[in-house]
């Protein structure tokens, strides 16, 4: 049998969402393993796995208008956040597998939640070509990813507010919140899992990373931590292995 | 057709925390005790360890140790007038599946509730009269006393090591704890876990406005520690890592941390896991509980006989079976009559969001490290001037700083974009929150039966829950969260805001996975699905655990008295069911 290391492991659990560590052991090993993008030493970890040219397009564009790279830091498309929901939708959440996903579908209250038909993945795909199918009938002919700053800020607050209703099956403000939901997840999870490359969100707010003991450093009030930001995977801060 | 398995003494339907101790406590009165758990089996080594459970979008944001809506949901409306509509994802609460049940992923914050949270109707009405409770509010007493439980408290807070300071031993006020707990035998086993920045500066706070705070009990270990049945503890390393993960470091309680070393290395012990209990079957005469029918992962069938079943799943799951099985009869909201799905109940949570100059390093915590104010829950105060029934404990938890869901930007903060980016950088390492944890009480139009429309993945219906919040919560949760805000004014901030719930209650955003009732406890098998003992009226050899039994909420985490009132029930199998098999009470 191969020989797997402890990182490998996580990183391949970590990227396919199974559910335990002896579940990934046992699972079926890709048959292009040697050149698979979702594994750790692949020398170009941004080859997408579920989105199209024209969706990477839009995603690139949404996010560098969700979080903005700046002054302060990379933002969330400089930091990995189009591969991160690339690789989410490709996983069991972008699948809905938890969901309960059977009818009837009816419309309910905003208490009753999400009663859309689509999963994750799906609400992407009809999502984004309704916005820039909107956007090219707005903006003579633009796709989102081609207007300019304020006009892409004004389409997304549109889709916030919910004044920008897309289409029957995909209401524009779940799909908007959707987006905000997984840019935001992406700029603080884990670097192995696509975004938050190198540290950008936890560096940018003074998170350390996940750490294993504070018993000295709990009591001393007022003083900022000083040791280096770590991930599960290491301080590398990618997904490349370091 | 399913496949007749040999019968056992007990069978136990889910394997968390009420289960392990029933099975610890059943094996040692010498029965043969089976666990059957919907989940997979998980353990400190290798599932917990800290390299790997340290994974928030993982376990807090993907949900992985939690029950899969899609293989069991339940349908949700507002009111009785609304369609039901099934909860697709989970959002408002958090059953678990799993070997160790929500024992594995919650804080560990385990209270004991008043003295008088437990007869609450006849104390309320002493107190203020009759009048006092609204013509809908059917809270009622729950047919056992504190004092008679006290002993079951101590028990589970010694399994668990609870890391606390007391505040009224045997009746003396103690400097420091808190004084309005009822009276306990002795001390916490440990003593109470290292403060946080943001907890030292409320309990000045709290203090200079004139409130008694004390450090919250926790079931995460301030030291190292061995409980009575000889499982070590390691001290709490405070790595911000509880709520939604596993322990790897051996420092909160849970059944596999306190019970299962033990429990599973007895031959009278056995457990399966990937069961789906769908039934429990019972004999020609209706009396009786003959066994249960349980499917498997490959969707086999089985019959499981036993002398004695205890449902043991989570609060809503022991409802469903109990309505699917045909046992008690079911609740009808429109005559008032009928007892299984009754006083369902849930708890109502606010907070105060405060931002301070100082670096508090959110993310050094542990999931109960936490001060807190006792002086407006439960009947603590005086409610004469307030026109509403309950309260809350007031907290400031530091339970880590986990970057996806344990931020706060100040209120006016834009959503996204770079104002909201600045705003993270700004604020991360010197905000907190203060929380407030209300009760509910239960009403005539709260409650569970079985949905007409939706179907689980066997075909069997849905549970439908029936829920809001009532002016009476609305009001008490205002007013407590007054309270919070006055100690958050008093941490002099920058700036602070309450974040206060309105209106309907909502499935949607996570507030507390404290369900409870619809198999309530009580002396009257009118008004309750099971007697003092939790055992069912109607079939004998029948019990229920877990807040299914709470006749309404009380402003506590449940943990402990569900850890309490279990003990009592063991005892009471052990002690008076099984030299006389029958009705603990006549009704």
């Amino acid at each position: 049998m191969e020989k797997i290391t402890r990182r490998q492991l996580l990183l391949r659990t970590a990227l396919t969402g199974s559910a335990s560590l002896f579940g990934s052991l046992l699972g079926a090993r890709p048959a292009n393993a040697d050149s698979n993008p979702l594994l750790p030493d692949s020398p170009n970890p941004q080859t997408y796995t579920y989105f199209t040219q024209p969706e990477i397009a839009f995603l690139s564009a949404a996010l560098a208008r969700l979080i903005p790279t700046d002054d302060l830091g990379p933002g969330a498309h400089e930091s990995g956040g189009v591969y991160f929901i690339d690789q989410q939708m490709a996983s069991p959440f972008g699948r809905a597998e938890r969901w309960y996903m059977q009818g009837p579908w009816k419309d309910g209250t905003k208490e009753q939640g999400y009663q859309l038909k689509l999963t994750p993945a799906q609400l992407y795909r009809i999502g984004i070509r309704a916005v820039d199918a909107n956007c090219r009938s707005r903006f003579s002919g633009k796709t989102f990813a081609q207007l300019g700053t304020a006009d892409q800020d004004q389409v997304l607050h549109d889709l916030d507010d919910g004044k920008l209703n897309l289409d029957e099956d995909a209401p524009g403000k779940d799909f908007f919140d959707m987006l905000w939901q997984n840019t935001h997840e992406g700029y603080f999870a884990d670097p192995m899992y696509g975004g938050n490359r190198n540290f950008a969100g936890w560096k940018l707010i003074g998170f350390p990373g996940p750490r294993y003991n504070y018993v000295d450093d709990i009591g001393k009030f007022g003083k900022r931590y000083r040791q280096p930001t770590v991930g599960l995977s290491g301080r590398n801060g990618n997904i490349r292995k370091g | 057709m399913a496949k007749k398995l040999p019968s056992t003494d007990v069978v136990l339907v889910g394997f968390g925390w009420t289960a392990s101790i029933l099975a610890h406590e059943l094996t040692e009165a010498g029965l043969q005790v089976l666990a059957l758990e919907r989940g997979g089996f998980r353990d400190t080594v290798p599932d917990f360890a800290t390299t790997y459970i340290q994974d928030e979008l993982r376990y807090a944001v993907r949900h992985e140790l939690f029950e899969e809506p899609a293989r069991e949901t339940m349908t949700f409306r507002n009111s009785m007038d609304q369609v039901a509509l099934p909860m697709r994802h989970l959002g408002s609460f958090m059953p678990a599946a799993g070997v160790g049940g929500a024992g594995v992923h919650w804080n560990g914050q385990t209270w004991r509730f008043l003295p008088s949270d437990f007869m609450i109707r006849t104390h309320i009405e002493q107190r203020y009269g009759k009048n006092f409770i609204p013509e809908d509010m059917t809270i009622q007493d729950w047919g056992v006393t504190y004092d008679e439980l006290e002993p079951y408290y101590d028990k589970f807070e010694y399994l668990c090591g609870i890391s606390g300071q007391a505040g009224n031993l045997q009746g003396k006020i103690q400097a420091g704890g808190n004084p309005f707990e009822g009276p306990r035998r002795r001390d916490y086993p440990l003593p109470p876990l290292k403060r946080s920045y943001a907890t030292a500066k409320f309990e000045q706070a709290a203090k200079e406005v004139g409130f008694d705070p004390f450090p919250c009990p926790a079931a995460n270990t301030s030291k190292p520690y061995k409980n009575p049945l000889g499982v070590q503890m390691g001290e709490c390393t405070y790595c911000g890592y509880c709520e939604w993960f596993g322990c790897g470091n051996y420092s909160k309680a849970s059944p596999q941390t306190t019970i299962l070393p033990v429990l599973l290395k007895k031959d009278s012990f056995s457990y399966r896991t990937g069961c789906d209990v769908t039934r429990v079957n019972l004999d020609g005469s209706g009396k009786l509980a003959r066994s249960v029918t349980y499917i498997d992962r490959q969707g086999k069938e089985y019959e499981q006989p036993a002398d004695l079943i205890i449902l043991c799943a989570f609060a809503q799951h022991n409802v469903h079976l109990l309505l699917v099985s045909g046992i008690g009869k079911p609740y009808d909201p429109a005559s008032g009559e009928g007892v299984v799905g009754r006083n369902y109940a849930y708890q109502i949570t606010s907070s105060v969001k405060v931002f301070l100059d100082d670096i508090l390093n959110p993310f050094m915590g542990a999931g109960a490290l936490g001060q807190g104010v006792d002086n407006f829950n439960g009947d603590n105060f005086d409610h004469g001037p307030h026109g509403f029934i309950g309260g809350g404990y007031i907290a400031l938890w530091t339970t880590g700083g986990r970057p996806i869901l344990q931020t706060q930007v100040p209120k006016d903060t834009p959503k996204w974009g770079g104002g909201w980016k600045k705003a993270m950088a700004e604020n991360y390492l010197t905000s907190t929150e203060i929380a407030t944890h209300g009760s509910v009480m239960s009403y005539r139009n709260s409650y569970l039966d079985l949905d007409p429309t939706y179907r689980d993945v066997y075909g069997n219906p849905l549970l439908r829950l029936t829920f809001d919040f009532h002016d009476n919560e609305h009001k008490m949760s205002r007013f407590i969260t007054g309270k919070a805000a006055q100690i958050a004014q008093a941490m002099k901030p920058r700036s602070w805001y309450p974040d206060q719930r309105s209106g309907h209650y909502s499935i949607v955003p996570y507030q507390t996975t404290h369900n409870t009732g619809g198999a309530v406890m009580g002396n009257d098998p009118k008004t309750s699905v099971v007697n003092r003992y939790l055992q069912s009226w109607d079939v004998s050899n029948l019990f229920v655990m877990g807040a299914s039994v709470f006749p309404q909420n009380a402003g506590y985490n449940p943990t402990g008295t569900v850890g309490a009132l279990t003990y009592w029930a063991a005892d009471a199998i052990r002690n008076k069911y099984l030299k006389n098999r029958g009705p603990l009470v006549r009704a």
